[in-house]
């Protein structure tokens, strides 16, 4: 009885080796339709954040895609989409390039500067 | 090469900060990951077919219309949950072709059958009920895109727990012959609902790695006691029982104590010879292989407008 | 309940147009958990959803309207699950069976293209509840106008494949399309003189997409009718004991 569940990861759904994604050689189907990244506007006067993403062959397949997946819910009142590999992302190794350096400009905060209480909503 | 980053790595999780798909991970996280989330991407495309029995038999016109809506989030759930493990390095195609190759599992859950009109609100409310012991623990998941696609996730599915139990409610209320069939789907869908947690916390070792990295927060039998004592309270809402003889309160352990589950049937479930594994993937591999002629000239038309543009 | 014998032509046209968006709606719910995309399962529910809340609301006036002149309690349900095929008012069009991919498309197209000029003209009924629906039901068509006639373009002028079965489909289904401005009294009596646009403005959509697709338009051939008077193809009747199932097999119970 013990080895039947020996492969076990997660819930009811079995398990069986040799998945492709083991080998770590993501497959190209030269069919897939390419990937997008949708950005929702969830109301007037906010940014536009992103949501997810969905596949889609075109631009305008991708904004209809877009709301009908990610606005059935009225949560958007405007959407933007991209395709993805338009995207440029900093690398993760640059981080601490990137981003400490910021750390320690407290001056650039707000809260820096000490006012007397008599100035009110500054 | 290696234990640095690791030790890195474990360090983030423990310190709760979120992998996102462009940090190093271990290989073998990033494994775990995409067997687990096309699992649960495959669960729930598979899962549409149970229901999407039913659409067309639906017996009032609000009832088709909460039917189809909920159907058509599981899809959105299930694309939701593609994106997410294809920020991984694998393609939903490819995920496809596993799943089509049988390489690739769903949950068990979904080769039973709807037999009657009680199934849809039965599943609503113990499948579904079930899958969300599962899924709200995952919103915090150690990988960032996995965890946020939980969250839109959980957020509709748990309206569906309930839509599932209103409907049932309504049966109980009703004639003789609906109250039956209500409790006819609650025996038949009661023991397969356990088996969702999958198989006790000792026969399941990789739980471990699974819970360290925190890719999975509470264990299989911990998930399944939490259910059995929430759905052990529902049940007399609706005036019905639960089909286990030993399920009665424990005032010592604060919980419920409850039958013994059949491994046995689980395990031929699993093995593909559940009463529906044939139809259903009969039915995905159909729907796909219907739609290539669809999916390919999509493509050829939007070359051919991108070179004229 | 049988509604063979209600003669008010606004009653008759509710029927109808609930009728065509019932029935569509319907065979388009078939496709959930089917299609070819996951993306464009989605979508085409969403439609499936559309239409089926247009149904409701045309049924819902017209039980409203028969309680006022009858005093008889019907709801929405009563007409889709309680008539048989002879009181359903729908084009045939709507009850074919949905084919493939293409084909779904094709039929979507056509109505969505021929609602969206009957609305168009009904925003300015006399009868203000039905104008309200038509202008609500119209935002949704315009866009079930916009996702089938670019598929139906895709598909067109998408492989040699895709071109030959969309023509192969319009060969088949052309054969139900002028049914749908043969306009019968009751609905003359409701559109009056706004009833003149509509089919050429309908058409003038059909070659536009058809034209900029690649694909012809059959010039002749028979016309089927019958719908609109109750007259249905075999199709309807199996749709109907599918969703009427429960209704019949449990009479009088809630669900």
């Amino acid at each position: 009885m013990q080895t039947l569940f020996r492969k076990f990861f997660y819930g009811d759904y079995g398990e069986e080796k040799n998945l492709a994604a083991e080998n770590n050689q993501p497959k190209q189907t030269i069919s897939e339709w390419p990937l997008w990244e949708v950005f929702i506007r969830s109301k007037q006067g906010l940014d536009h954040k992103h949501a997810g993403s969905l596949h889609a062959v075109d631009a305008a397949m991708a904004m209809e895609n877009a709301r009908d997946v990610y606005t059935r819910r009225s949560e958007g009142v405007s959407i933007w989409v991209v395709e993805s590999k338009y995207i440029h992302a900093s690398n993760p190794d640059d981080a601490d390039a990137l981003f400490d350096p910021a750390n320690d400009k407290i001056y650039r905060h707000p809260s820096f500067y000490e006012l007397p209480d008599e100035v009110k909503h500054m | 090469m290696g234990t640095n980053f690791e030790e890195q790595f474990q360090q983030k999780i423990d310190q709760e900060t979120k992998i996102e798909p462009k940090d190093w991970m271990p290989q073998k996280y990033r494994h775990t990951l995409i067997r687990q989330i096309s699992q649960h991407a495959h669960s729930e495309i598979v899962g549409m077919l149970p229901e999407g029995n039913w659409i067309t038999r639906a017996p009032s016109l609000k009832r088709k219309s909460i039917l189809l809506a909920k159907i058509q989030d599981e899809a959105g759930h299930g694309l939701y949950l593609y994106a997410a493990a294809e920020t991984l390095g694998i393609s939903r195609d490819e995920m496809y072709e596993q799943l089509h190759e049988g390489k690739a599992k769903y949950s068990s859950i979904f080769n039973y059958p709807t037999l009657t009109w009680a199934d849809i609100g039965a599943i609503g409310w113990l499948v579904d009920g079930a899958a969300i012991m599962n899924q709200v623990p995952l919103c915090r998941s150690s990988f960032g895109p996995y965890a946020r696609a939980m969250v839109r996730v959980c957020k509709e599915e748990s309206f569906h727990q309930r839509q599932g139990f209103e409907s049932l409610l309504v049966l109980s209320k009703g004639t003789e012959e609906q109250k039956r069939m209500c409790q006819d789907a609650i025996n038949r869908w009661w023991w397969p609902c356990l088996m969702m947690f999958g198989p006790p916390d000792d026969e399941s070792p990789n739980t471990l790695q699974s819970m360290q990295w925190k890719i999975k927060r509470f264990s299989n039998d911990e998930l399944r006691q939490k259910f059995v004592n929430m759905i052990a309270e529902q049940v007399k809402v609706l005036h019905m029982t639960l089909p286990d003889p030993d399920l009665k309160w424990n005032e010592e352990k604060n919980q419920y104590d409850f039958g013994k589950i059949n491994w046995e049937e689980f395990k031929q479930v699993l093995q593909g010879n559940g009463p529906c594994n044939k139809e259903r993937m009969d039915a995905r591999r159909k729907a796909w292989e219907d739609g290539a002629w669809v999916r390919e000239a999509a493509n050829a038309y939007a070359a051919k407008k991108s070179i004229a543009s | 309940m049988t509604t063979k014998e209600i003669e008010n032509p606004l009653i008759k046209f509710l029927l109808h147009l609930g009728d065509n968006a019932l029935i569509m709606g319907h065979r388009n719910s078939e496709w959930c958990g089917h299609g070819p995309v996951l993306e464009q399962d989605i979508a085409l529910t969403n439609i499936a959803l559309d239409q089926i809340g247009q149904a409701r609301n045309f049924y819902q006036y017209a039980a409203k309207l028969i309680a006022e002149k009858s005093g008889e309690k019907l709801t929405e349900d009563s007409f889709a699950y309680l008539r048989d095929s002879w009181d359903f008012k729908n084009c045939l069009l709507v009850e074919l069976p949905n084919g493939h991919w293409g084909r779904t498309i094709l039929k979507q197209f056509i109505v969505s293209a021929y609602k969206s000029c009957l609305y168009q003209a009904l925003t300015s009924n006399a009868d203000e509840q039905l104008a309200g629906i038509a202008s609500k039901s119209l935002k949704e068509i315009s866009y079930h106008l916009r996702w089938s006639s670019e598929w139906v373009i895709r598909l067109g002028d998408g492989t040699p494949e895709s071109k030959q079965k969309m023509q192969d489909a319009i060969t088949s289904i052309w054969p139900y399309t002028n049914e749908w401005t043969n306009f019968t009294d009751y609905e003359l009596n409701i559109l009056g003189d706004n009833h003149w646009n509509i089919k050429e403005n309908w058409e003038t959509i059909l070659k536009k997409v058809f034209l900029e697709a690649g694909l012809s338009i059959p010039t002749n051939g028979y016309q089927h009718s019958g719908g609109k008077m109750g007259n249905h193809t075999e199709h309807l009747g199996y749709i109907l004991t599918e969703m009427q199932f429960l209704q019949r097999a449990y009479p009088n119970a809630e669900w």
